[in-house]
């Protein structure tokens, strides 16, 4: 399960971030910021080669990494950029499960899915906050449960 | 300020109402409206209320923040649940049930109005549910309830409240009905834009389930709370009683409506007063009217869409928030395509009179709402009142809200992404199974492009050839395809050809991936052409398309079975072709019913047999093809019979050695002759040599019915029948591919299943290097 969600606009500023609440949400959004850089290379790499070649799914952005907090989890940060630069990062807790490749592709498509609703929406102004509730709560479904 | 600790249902109810009362979204609540309203309806002795909000430190800093509102909330449970209100009491209390209010504004009643829908939806799943009734206060709200039952229908009513078991579980759709309900309290509902209340207050029934456990600790909780109809005996003409959504356990946002213990009679009455209302949602006719009029101000045909600019513009001016109108559109635009149709623009317009008027809006758009979607594929089955909603008589077929609808988007939304994923495979490309002029150009423009995208192909045929073959192919393979299609019983055998002929061109178009030793990797599929997703589809068209080197004579592409192999494991296969094929193309039926009984894989050459017989008979038997490699011949004289024998031959050499050493001698040879055909008849031998192994019949399947598509000739009469084909050739493209794909799919996860395996062995040599 995702533990933060976030969405990242071209300009990379967020519009969506959602972390689990149990965790200090700072540590997650500082994640998530270091991890645009990673992101940003990887886009540039592939850069010789057209976008329709490079795969939306950028993979797993880092080693896994503990938590030197007390609730260890063990951390991995995925991302996932569309066509439009837009950018998804998503760290996952995989100490209880490990999460599989698929499965963090397919929370990945769910996420790009509910992100072109939300575009298609004539009054989201794309640079906005996403403040749909369906993304809300697609994301909910996909976020580790609080406990 | 004290440490506070809440336990997950109460967080999330004291953030509700914490959103509640906090309508400026300032994060902080000053001490008055809402918040009294609140304090208030917990039905506490005023100085309690007091006491409490100096516990909490509101007094001291003035307003309430967050965690102020937060203890005041447990304090307010506290002092409900009879414990003495202490500062220390706020944690020390274990198990509190979560603060009860009692609903009594009419704001309530009219923002909940709106989700009578939804909770009537909820009502099922609530009624198992039954609520431990608050001991304390029970008389009191049976006379609350008593007194709020008299004025139903006046908007301004007290609501019945029914105390609020603090719900320990939150029932899976509850929360959400009332989640996010705007708190804007729009005044009294004087003007009742929406019909009927929405009477199913059973959804607080859902409330109770947790609460048994509460009442171990409660301290004279009395009986048990009434099946959740009954309390909303009085609810029954009530509309907007917003209380109902309080009761929701995880959702309760504002005041929990105390629940009447009503008798078992009320319960009965209150089902039968709730089945004749009037979904609150419903439309009536003359708001439909004016709908359809508005409608038709934006967009004069009522069968079109408005697009969302347009739309955008004219819910702007009702004024409404732009994040309302942003979740208003979400509801109402079901097939998320950005436009509205009729049915969803007098959804939205329904929503946006509801909202102005007062109503909260639902989570999920009301089944009254929704719209017709004929051919939504997905379309649940909501048991809607048909004839409800002023819509006309088309059933409805409203998948639940938008999450059916997305399903639908996202199962194409996910094949793409996969397979741009897998760029190197294929591109995906819609396969339309309804075949058209438009389609049937497109397949045209799918064969002749398809040479032009593969630089990697070594038989690249020349676009213009192509173009005229593919001219000539068309209607061939339509006309043949037909017949074809016809004379295979099973497409598996077909599909299967197409399949390996797939995973060639995959081969060939995923630069990482190791085609087997081929010598002629198959061009992969023309990248622009719409009509076909895999490269083999595109593969078996091209080899469709082979034959319009040859006249029109339905040249059916050389045939692809027969890739001719490097290796000579001819197997008596070839031999037993090369006197079949010696009798010349005239024996095709000969060497049909003799290649048949060789491969009992293909039953279904039998009937192809026969329409290929009666395809070559109408041929022009100019054809003396004795070998396959007289194919190129035969295609220079046009002859589909030579082709199909040597499809035929083709096959029957793959089923028996997977190999096609005569087939490749047999390729070789055309060269020669008519360059085109032969080199269609090479390339699509080529692709098939990679086949070999594993779809020898697929590839025989293919021969054979490129070999059944006869050079007939193309006439108009034929049209028919080349639809028909082409009906089917897609049919059978479509499951061939289907079938590539998971078998794709299939390669894809094993290979991803060793990346993390190898992963982990990585992960787990790491710390030695540091040694």
């Amino acid at each position: 399960m995702a533990v933060c969600v976030a969405v990242i606009a071209k300009e990379n500023y967020p519009l969506y971030i959602r972390s689990s609440p149990t965790e200090n949400e700072l540590k997650f959004h500082y994640m998530v910021h270091t991890s645009l850089d990673v992101v940003d290379e990887k886009i540039s790499a592939m850069g010789k080669a057209l976008v329709d070649q490079r795969e939306l799914y950028l993979g797993l952005l880092y080693p896994t990494e503990d938590h030197k907090v007390y609730p260890s989890y063990l951390l991995c940060r995925y991302g996932y950029v569309t066509n439009s630069k837009v950018k998804f990062v998503m760290v996952v807790d995989s100490s209880n499960t490990a999460l599989r490749d698929n499965e963090i592709r397919s929370m990945f498509r769910k996420l790009h899915s509910s992100y072109t609703d939300v575009m298609c929406n004539p009054f989201y102004n794309p640079g906005d906050r996403i403040q749909s509730r369906a993304f809300d709560s697609m994301v909910t479904s996909m976020m580790v449960q609080v406990c | 300020m004290e440490g506070l600790t809440l336990s997950d249902a109460e967080q999330k109810y004291y953030s509700d109402l914490f959103s509640y009362c906090d309508i400026e979204s300032t994060k902080k609540v000053a001490a008055n409206g809402r918040v009294l309203e609140l304090f208030r309806a917990a039905q506490l002795p005023n100085d309690v209320v007091l006491q409490i909000m100096e516990l909490c430190g509101a007094t001291r800093l003035g307003y309430f923040g967050r965690s102020q509102f937060y203890i005041a909330l447990k304090l307010v449970a506290v002092a409900q649940s009879g414990f003495p209100l202490r500062v220390e009491s706020i944690n020390t209390v274990k198990d509190l049930p979560l603060p009860r209010f009692v609903a009594s504004k009419n704001e309530q009643e009219s923002r909940h109005a709106a989700s009578y829908s939804s909770d009537s939806e909820n009502q099922g799943s609530y009624s198992g549910v039954i609520p431990p009734p608050p001991g304390r206060g029970q008389a009191k709200k049976g006379s609350v309830s008593h007194d709020t039952v008299q004025p139903r229908t006046s908007t301004d009513q007290q609501e019945p409240a029914s105390p609020v078991v603090s719900p320990q579980q939150s029932p899976p759709n509850s929360p959400h009905t009332w989640r996010k309900h705007s708190r804007h309290p729009s005044g009294g509902n004087s003007e009742r834009p929406l019909a009927g209340p929405g009477p199913f207050w059973s959804p607080f029934g859902e409330a109770q389930s947790g609460s048994a456990a509460a009442d171990a600790v409660w301290s004279g909780h009395s009986p048990p709370p009434p099946p959740p109809q009954e309390t909303w005996v009085s609810f029954a003409d009530t509309p907007p009683t917003s209380t109902l959504l309080t009761m929701h356990p995880a959702s309760v946002q504002d005041q929990t409506t105390v629940r009447t213990v009503a008798s078992a009679t009320t319960a009965n009455e209150i089902r039968r007063q709730s089945s004749s209302y009037d979904d609150p949602w419903k439309i009536t006719d003359e708001q439909r009217q004016y709908y359809v009029n508005q409608f038709k101000t934006i967009q004069p045909d009522l069968n079109g869409f408005i697009p969302g600019s347009a739309a955008k513009e004219f819910f702007t001016k009702s004024k409404l928030p732009i994040l309302e109108l942003s979740h208003i559109w979400e509801l109402s635009d079901f097939d998320k395509d950005g436009a509205l149709t009729l049915d969803e623009f007098c959804a939205a317009f329904h929503l946006v009179v509801a909202r102005k008027n007062g109503y909260d809006l639902p989570e999920k758009l009301p089944e009254s709402l929704m719209p017709k979607l004929i051919d939504l594929e997905d379309s649940a089955d909501v048991g809607d009142q048909p004839g409800e909603v002023g819509y006309s008589g088309s059933p409805a077929e409203a998948p639940p809200s938008k999450s059916p609808s997305m399903p639908s988007l996202n199962q194409t939304w996910p094949e793409l992404n996969q397979s741009s994923e897998d760029t190197a495979i294929v591109h995906p490309v819609p396969i339309r199974m309804t075949p058209s002029k438009i389609h049937m150009q497109e397949m045209e423009l799918k064969r002749t492009g398809s040479d032009h995208t593969n630089p990697t192909s070594p038989l690249l045929v020349k676009p213009s050839d192509l173009s005229e073959e593919s001219k000539i192919n068309s209607s061939v393979k339509f006309a043949s395809g037909n017949t074809v299609a016809d004379g295979y019983s099973s497409s598996d055998s077909f599909t299967s050809d197409p399949e390996q002929i797939g995973n060639n061109v995959t081969h060939q178009r995923s630069h990482s991936g190791t085609s087997p030793d081929n010598t002629a990797p198959p061009p992969p599929p023309p990248r622009p052409q719409p009509s076909h997703s895999r490269s083999s589809s595109l593969d078996m068209n091209r080899t469709f398309a082979v034959t319009t080197g040859q006249q029109q004579a339905g040249v059916v592409a050389h045939p692809p079975a027969v890739p001719p192999r490097p290796q000579p494991s001819q197997a008596p296969g070839p031999v037993v072709h090369r006197p079949v094929d010696a009798d010349g193309l005239i024996t095709h039926t000969s060497t049909s019913p003799q290649q048949i009984p060789e491969q009992p894989n293909f039953a279904d050459f039998s009937q192809f047999e026969v329409f290929a017989a009666s395809n070559v008979n109408e041929e022009q038997d100019d054809e003396a093809e004795k070998h396959p490699e007289v194919l190129p011949v035969e295609k220079a004289s046009d002859s589909a019979s030579s082709l199909r024998v040597a499809k035929t031959d083709s096959k029957i050499e793959e089923k028996t050695a997977a190999s096609v050493p005569a087939n490749v001698s047999k390729g070789t040879t055309p060269l020669a002759p008519p360059p085109k055909p032969v080199r269609r008849r090479l390339k699509s031998e080529d692709e098939l040599k990679p086949e070999v192994d594993e779809h020898t019949q697929k590839t025989g399947v293919l021969a054979a019915v490129l070999a059944s598509q006869p050079s007939i000739p193309r006439s108009v009469g034929k049209d028919k029948k080349a639809i028909q084909a082409s009906i089917r050739r897609n049919k059978e493209t479509n499951t061939v591919l289907a079938r590539l794909n998971s078998e794709l799919q299939q390669q894809l996860k094993d290979v991803l299943e060793e990346r993390i395996s190898l992963e982990v062995q990585l992960e787990q040599l790491r710390p030695f290097s540091h040694l």
